[in-house]
């Protein structure tokens, strides 16, 4: 099949998450993938949002800033996303707007053939198989069975209502109808990087999470308060601080812990980071980003807080900062940044944003990662004497006991410290043991972070530098590039902090692509990294970064 | 059997001779010794200050955390390894002003933990500026015309935010305050206890201005009554009731369903939740072909 970009554009509450959704499975259920990301106001009702699918042949995870399809469920949608409509595409509306326009009045037909205008979903799902040429009966099974549970008069009016949609559809599209898609055997995985965050962490031992909600990364609390099988206890704080605070107890008193947050909450957990780091407790910290600064773009995306969590603290301390690309890469992240925070004793901070936590991709397979360490926790009886804390190692490591898990007693202390933990003001010789100490477990933790993936960097005369989310984007725009036959490559960090170490090549010229106006990971490699960067794509509008962007700006 | 010995600590004590904190320190050292507590069965939280430094006086497990944050960190704690008695010592600088919005919050919670403030009334460690209990118009070396905002009634706060456990201490009454803290320690939810600790360095009271001015809680006030409990807690501002101003039992304690569920030990010791299970919720999101 030809790829498919479809905008499905409405105002909030008018039901285009529930339109996309049907439609995003129904295609997959016929074995096509499906990438969807969703883009909305911060509001509850009313102003402009989309749920964007792109559908195709194989998966494309990444998104597409313009549309084949632009759905509009009503005029201002319509007007709104326009712009966005290439040449030639296909609008469908309840009103005409040219000779071209599909028209299907979404709302009369639903009270004409479902008995309620609540079914104008249904019509509008049942219109947009006819235009992608998919078969109705995928749609309205894949209807009957999200509104089952509603009772038969759901089901029987939202098939009738679909297929209403698609007939009207179909008979105003005539010879321009599409030939009907033919079923295909592929099966995906269809979620986003924040659905399986917390199955991640469940898996890696996860047995607290104290949040506070904040826009991208609520979804991640919810996750374990639905799933009270995962064992996780849950509590959310009066405020991010306590949430930081209350899950630093919990892991100080055995049980692995994390929280969630966007980048105000975590200004407001950054004391903490820097507590983490002085009494050597683990945490695992999601930093969802948004843009900002201050309360931003609440519900859009952003790259702008690396340099802001590879910073985070007062004092010097070593800590992890990791970026997943992806929901698979999100799993593997989510893994390691528990077992390295805990073999490091270390906060460590797992960078994701709006994007991926709104964004689901199509994955052939998902899997956990073969080996999942458990807790590395000392052995009591190996004790010998009065217990040391914080006792001097030559990797830094002390051996770590809990609070409570046996009679040597725990001593943790936020002031600088003895082995013991108790405060000391021995500036001579303790407290620069104990700086040296802290910093050596960051020297040894350079040794454990990956280098950033690479894609076709060994003939290119470009290489795109990029982290994180703008993974599909970055390498989209390089099979683009390529295809008019520019060397380019792409080198994608999602391993951040410590810094990787990398032998950079004086015969090529190096960009960054990021999700800021800034380049923040473009100053980081030419601070810590000793890079010098030819140029820098920056996308600070709120939007995900998409290859079209890239490759112009390339251009 | 545990006695006073083993709850000496080595660690060289900070605070000014013949502070009132002494009377604090040996008062707990004393109520855990009654209440039959081994120190490795004891964890002190604190945050910052010259209170908050206790925990290094007194041999058991123990949290020096951050300034303001000793609640949500014993709270984490306790929920964690509900085995130990977790106890948060620390100033009202500390516990009433930056850290008093958790304060608030552990109150409707009602976690299992004890939380004494040692209640100067003044900033000590910063040398002499307001707490959040200096009285209005005393003046400090910050106020210098005096204080001009109302001191906060956290007691009053307390009760009328569901504390479980109200009472006000001395630390010039060595026998009743630690008699007051073994039964805040044995009462099961949020014990909070608000003990009067007059600064000798920088207070406007000495220890016998307050000795003068307190009083028992009244022998026939009903301690389950919330309206009778309020009244103690607003009394005079030169009177201070001290003994349990309220106790309830009638409130569920914090994170009683969760361990309902997974049983009573630390969290640390508890099965893993098996691969095949995050598995399984791993192929849910495959959508199945039609």
């Amino acid at each position: 099949m030809d790829e498919q970009s479809v905008f499905i554009a409405g105002a909030a509450g008018e039901g285009i998450q529930t339109i996309g959704d049907v439609v995003a499975r129904a295609f997959l259920a016929h074995g096509y993938p499906v990438f969807a990301v969703q883009e909305y106001e911060s509001r509850i009702r009313g102003g402009n949002s989309t749920h964007r699918l792109r559908i195709a042949s194989a998966p494309a995870n990444a998104p597409r800033r313009d549309a084949d399809v632009l759905l509009a469920l009503n005029p201002e949608a319509r007007n709104h996303y326009a712009v966005d409509l290439r040449a030639g595409g296909t609008l469908v509306a309840s009103e005409a707007v040219d000779e071209q326009t599909i028209v299907v009045p979404f709302h009369d037909l639903a009270v004409e053939h479902g008995g309620s205008g609540l079914y104008a979903n249904a019509v509008a799902a049942g219109a947009l198989a006819a235009v992608l040429g998919l078969p109705i009966e995928i749609v309205v099974r894949t209807l009957a069975a999200a509104v089952a549970r509603h009772g038969d008069a759901a089901v029987a009016g939202n098939t009738s209502a679909a297929k209403a949609g698609f007939e009207v559809a179909r008979a105003t599209l005539g010879g321009r109808a599409p030939k009907p898609l033919p079923k295909r055997e592929n099966v995906y995985a269809f979620l986003s990087a924040h659905d399986v965050i917390p199955l991640a962490a469940a898996a890696a031992g996860c047995r607290f999470m104290s949040a506070y909600p904040m826009s991208p990364s609520t979804g991640i609390l919810t996750a374990f308060a639905r799933d009270p099988e995962l064992g996780v206890f849950v509590e959310q704080a009066e405020d991010e601080i306590a949430a930081i605070e209350m899950a630093l107890g919990a892991s100080a008193a055995g049980a692995r812990a994390m929280t969630a947050t966007s980048g105000g909450g975590f200004a407001l957990m950054v004391e903490s980071i820097s507590l983490a780091g002085m009494i050597e407790t683990p945490i695992v910290v999601v930093l969802g980003q948004r843009p900002g600064p201050a309360t931003g773009l609440p519900t859009r995306t952003a790259q702008e807080d690396l340099l802001f969590a590879i910073h985070a603290g007062h004092g010097e301390t070593a800590r992890l900062v990791f970026a997943p690309a992806d929901p698979q890469d999100a799993i593997e992240k989510t893994v390691r940044a528990f077992d390295l925070a805990d073999r490091y004793q270390i906060p460590a901070i797992v960078l994701s944003d709006q994007f991926l936590a709104d964004s689901r991709f199509s994955l052939p397979a998902l899997s956990l990662p073969s080996e999942i360490p458990d807790a590395h926790l000392a052995d009591p009886n190996t004790i010998d004497g009065e217990y040391r804390r914080y006792a001097l190692t030559e990797d830094g490591v002390s051996p770590r006991l809990y609070l409570g898990q046996a009679e040597a007693l725990v001593y943790l202390d936020s002031d600088e410290h003895t082995e013991e933990g108790h405060i000391t003001e021995d500036v001579r010789v303790v407290r620069p043991s104990m700086v040296e100490k802290r910093l050596e477990k960051g020297r040894r933790l350079r040794g454990e972070v990956a280098p950033p993936s690479r894609n076709r960097d060994e003939d290119a005369e470009t290489i795109l530098l990029g982290w994180g989310s703008t993974k599909g984007a970055i390498d989209e725009a390089v099979a683009r590039l390529r295809g008019k036959g520019r060397r380019v490559g792409a080198l994608h960090f999602t391993e951040l902090w410590p810094l990787p170490e990398i032998a950079w090549r004086d015969d090529v010229d190096y960009w960054t692509i990021e999700g800021n106006a800034t380049g923040q990971l473009a100053r980081l490699l030419a601070s810590d990294g000793g890079l010098r960067i030819e140029g820098r794509i920056g996308r600070y509008d709120g939007l995900p970064l998409d290859a079209a962007t890239i490759v112009e700006a390339l251009a | 059997m545990t006695t006073t010995q083993d709850y000496r600590s080595s660690i060289e004590n900070q605070w000014c001779p013949g502070c009132p904190n002494y009377g604090i320190l040996t008062a707990l050292e004393r109520a855990l010794v009654a209440l039959g507590r081994a120190p490795h069965e004891v964890c002190l939280v604190s945050g910052i200050g010259q209170a908050a430094k206790l925990p290094h006086y007194l041999r058991c497990h123990a949290w020096n955390g951050l300034h303001g944050r000793a609640i949500p960190a014993a709270i984490g704690i306790h929920v964690a390894n509900p085995a130990l008695t977790t106890i948060v010592t620390s100033g009202d600088g500390d516990l009433y002003g930056e850290g008093g919005n958790h304060l608030l919050h552990a109150f409707r919670r009602n976690p299992d933990i004890t939380v004494i403030v040692h209640d100067n009334r003044i900033y000590a460690l910063t040398k002499g500026q307001a707490s959040p209990t200096t009285p209005r118009g005393e003046p400090t070396r910050l106020q210098f015309d005096g204080v001009e905002i109302d001191p906060a009634q956290m007691l009053a706060t307390a009760v009328v935010h569901g504390c479980t456990f109200v009472a006000r201490g001395f630390a010039g009454d060595l026998e009743g305050l630690s008699t007051l803290l073994a039964r805040a320690i044995a009462h099961r939810g949020l014990s909070f206890v608000d003990v009067i600790q007059p600064c000798i360095t920088w207070g406007k009271h000495p220890l016998a201005w307050y000795r003068e001015r307190v009083v028992p809680v009244p022998t026939d006030h009903d301690a389950t009554d919330r309206n009778a409990a309020l009244s103690l807690a607003l009394d005079s501002p030169d009177r201070f009731p001290v003994g349990v101003l309220y106790e309830t039992a009638e409130k569920p304690v914090f994170a009683e369903s969760y361990r309902v569920r997974v049983g009573d030990g630390p969290l640390a010791r508890l099965p893993r939740i098996g691969r095949a299970a995050i598995q399984a919720r791993l192929a849910a999101f495959v959508v199945n072909k039609d």
